[in-house]
């Protein structure tokens, strides 16, 4: 699938005049892995949640083979993984119940991403950041999706961390012919992992 | 990673012991009232107006009725009304609020309205008003007070709906494609449930409070029920020729079971507040 | 030169209530978030304590301003100025000789404007010449005195809370996170102040979790994993990976991007779980028998620095 974004434009409610994203192009392939950088309080992570439906755009629109994104019922083939793995789980819920929501959880991504057996019967708080970010591409990589978003995924883990999973979403990324934007501020690393590097400013 | 011995007493522990023995004072007066009802209304002129004593420990008043007997079925029958009340809010809270979230905007702005304007009119105003319009009795009463305690509840729970509902965890599973109901039953319904409960509790003691008032004033329960606020408005008239105990004990039960909802609704707080859970 | 800082065996624990399948909701246990934690800071020095989220360095920065949460408490000394940093002794001195420069902007009242929250009340010509001067230095002029934190850009926020250190003379500064999600630049510009700090004689401690940003502005780092020190290097050390003397060290000068991007296997353990030895053996591809079965591995010193492991040459 093909993900588009047309003339994109946001702004927040009286801001007109300073739009956060202003007539942004972007198409992304299956199979390429676009980089995107930028100073921070440029709009990456606001572009990121356009891109993957949680916010509508002011003007211009976002399109997954010719359909825009919000119009997608059940699991959107866009997903988007978070910075901050432990927002984007339910406090409340042990991991297993929150991946039976997201359809379960195939075995081959438990291998690869190391996700211990033993950790789905915890809550987040008694995960660290590693271990919960592993969950959270293990959820939004289920079967449907075809577009992966990526907003500083790795920011926040050590540096061991961030090799190992970045060289299980390579692989996937060839092995699925998946489409992938990749939101970081180290060049270096954009280098190693993207086809194309994109500049907002 | 150290276990601490299990016999050492901690919060948890200290407050599940005080819930069960509150819950069971409170079930125990509920049955004793139910049980001594025949006695609370039974009338002997030989002994009238009999100061307290062993055989009639809260003392009797002028129609020779026990009032040992005659508080706790007061005491049972607020109870119940309070029970009866509860439930009522605590659906309509609950049934409204998550309405507010899920209906969109406009279902949230009548809810909101309406919230307001419950809350505007002075609590004991319009219990009276929707007793005596419903008849007054058992039925008024349960009803005026019913009616009106909703709000503060249903204000709580939205506003901590519409907080959930940006929640990144929230946004997120609706992107996995969870529905709006599922999301809302699954993931916000447990993150209000310490509101929800201390709420529901702290409702007891305000519908027990305006169920006595108003039936001391008039506006409620009939006089032929032994009901706390009939017990009371009875005994004014007597108060002055020295039967103390027609008012005291009556009125000192009250308090207590007051008290004891209140402070059940405090522990119970205390043990939900992340800020206090770990202590 | 004395030290202004100095940390001896430091341990933070948590009391929580247990939760899930093990045992009863009832108990409470103990966790050890930070094990037996060494540091010294001396003035003009900037020591960085790197490890990934979770690992339990936030709280070293609250032990240290004696604001731990209620349901923790530590063990172990910390000193300040060669006295022991009591709670009572920590708030006293919080904002006049020891500065936090939080994770957050949120620490800014969002209800008063900067100059006023800058002069912390006072009104003499002195407090005010001395709050423009230290708003001058960061490069923000007199009109920033008049607004409110919300009408700061992050950046702006970030040099404000670093000049409100300077009004004073600050002898230490607790830098806890100081520039998340700002660009490599931007960041490296906001650490460039923490250097003129130091060369005025400020000890300063920085956490942070990005070993990168660490090396470009601190003398000496403390890895951090899994609650545990495992090595304190000079900075230089990290120029080559010989130098480095933990498994661990090595495994993430091997990971950043542009050394090859290696990753080693495995995981970094949760810091709360039980464990004998050493807490890399998991990842380790030189652990060997005696690193599982010892308790906590001695921090012994080792070719000019410190590390946590019994047999430091083993991967060289």
């Amino acid at each position: 699938m093909i993900l588009e974004a047309h003339n994109l434009t946001f702004y927040y409610r009286n801001r007109k005049k300073n739009p956060i994203i202003d007539s942004f192009e972007l198409t992304i392939p299956p199979g390429e892995r676009v980089g995107l950088k930028g100073p921070s309080g440029r709009g990456k992570t606001t572009l990121c949640r356009l891109l993957a439906g949680y916010e509508r755009p002011k003007q211009g629109q976002v399109l997954l083979d010719g359909k825009p994104v919000g119009e997608y019922r059940g699991a959107c083939p866009v997903q988007m993984v978070w910075q901050h793995p432990e927002t984007v789980v339910d406090p409340l819920l042990k991991l297993k119940e929150t991946m039976a929501e997201a359809g379960g959880i195939d075995k081959r991504l438990v291998e690869k991403l190391h996700i211990e057996r033993e950790w789905m019967e915890r809550y987040p708080s008694e995960l660290s950041g590693g271990e919960l970010q592993r969950f959270c591409l293990a959820r939004a990589l289920r079967p449907e999706t075809k577009i992966l978003l990526c907003d500083e995924i790795t920011a926040m883990l050590d540096l061991v961390t961030q090799a190992q999973i970045w060289e299980f979403l390579l692989e996937e990324s060839r092995r699925r012919e998946m489409g992938m934007l990749v939101v970081s501020h180290s060049e270096a690393l954009l280098e190693k992992v993207c086809t194309r590097i994109i500049t907002l400013d | 990673m150290k276990n601490m011995t299990q016999t050492e007493t901690n919060q948890r522990r200290r407050t599940v012991f005080f819930l069960i023995v509150a819950v069971m004072i409170l079930a125990a007066v509920t049955a004793a009232g139910i049980l001594t009802e025949g006695c609370a209304v039974e009338t002997d002129f030989s002994r009238r107006n009999l100061s307290p004593s062993l055989q009639h420990l809260f003392g009797t008043d002028w129609m020779g009725r026990d009032m040992l007997a005659r508080t706790l079925s007061g005491l049972s029958l607020s109870i119940r009304i309070g029970i009866l009340t509860a439930a009522v809010s605590a659906a309509a809270a609950l049934l409204l609020g998550t309405a507010s979230v899920v209906l969109g905007r406009k279902a949230d702005a009548v809810i909101s309205w309406c919230i307001d304007l419950v809350m505007g009119i002075p609590h004991i105003l319009l219990v009276m008003l929707i007793s005596l319009a419903c008849g007054r009795g058992f039925t008024g009463v349960v009803a005026g007070v019913a009616l009106s305690h909703w709000p503060s509840l249903a204000r709580v729970i939205r506003g901590e709906l519409i907080q959930l509902r940006q929640a990144p965890y929230i946004l997120v599973a609706e992107r996995m494609g969870v529905s709006k109901l599922q999301n809302v039953r699954r993931h916000m319904l447990p993150h209000l449930l310490p509101q929800f409960l201390t709420g529901l509790i702290l409702l007891f003691p305000h519908a027990i409070l305006h169920e006595s008032s108003v039936t001391f004033l008039g506006f409620g329960l009939s006089s032929e029920q032994p009901a706390i606020g009939v017990i009371l408005s009875e005994s004014m008239q007597y108060l002055t020729t020295g039967k103390w105990w027609l008012a005291l004990f009556p009125g000192l039960a009250l308090v207590l079971v007051v008290a004891l909802f209140a402070l059940l609704g405090e522990r119970v707080r205390r043990l939900l507040d992340p800020s206090s859970a770990h202590e | 030169m004395e030290p202004i800082l100095q940390i001896e065996h430091l341990s933070v624990y948590f009391t929580q209530y247990e939760h899930g399948p093990r045992s009863s909701a009832f108990q409470k246990r103990q966790l050890a978030a930070v094990k037996d934690l060494s540091l010294e800071i001396t003035p003009g020095q900037i020591v960085a304590v790197v490890g990934a989220s979770g690992s339990g360095k936030s709280l070293l920065a609250h032990s240290i301003l004696g604001i731990l949460p209620y349901n923790s408490h530590m063990e172990g000394k910390i000193r300040y100025n060669g006295e022991t940093l009591t709670e009572k002794k920590a708030r006293k001195l919080r904002g006049k000789e020891i500065f936090l420069i939080p994770q957050g902007v949120t620490y800014l009242d969002p209800l008063m404007k900067v100059g006023a929250q800058l002069r912390k009340g006072k009104k003499d010509p002195e407090t005010k010449r001395r709050c423009r001067s230290a708003l001058e230095r960061y490069g923000l002029g007199a009109d920033v005195e008049e607004l409110y934190p919300f009408e700061l850009s992050g950046g702006m926020a970030r040099r404000v809370l670093i000049a409100s250190a300077v009004t004073e003379k600050p002898r230490l500064i607790i830098a806890d996170e100081p520039t998340p999600g700002l660009d490599a630049r931007s960041a490296k510009r906001i650490l460039s102040h923490f250097r003129e700090l130091a060369d005025e004689g400020a000890g300063i401690l920085f956490i942070t979790h990005d070993l990168e940003l660490a090396l470009s502005i601190a003398d000496e780092v403390a890895v951090f994993y899994a609650g545990e020190t495992i090595e304190k290097a000079k900075a230089e050390d990290f120029g080559k990976p010989e130098n480095l003397r933990h498994p661990y060290t090595r495994a993430l000068w091997y990971a950043m991007p542009e050394h090859g991007f290696r990753a080693v296997g495995g995981l970094q353990p949760y810091a709360g779980d039980d464990r004998k030895g050493c807490p890399y053996a998991g990842q380790c591809t030189a652990c060997r028998e005696d690193c599982r079965t010892e308790g906590q591995i001695p921090l012994v010193e080792y070719r000019g620095g410190e590390v946590r492991c019994l047999h430091p040459d083993e991967m060289r």
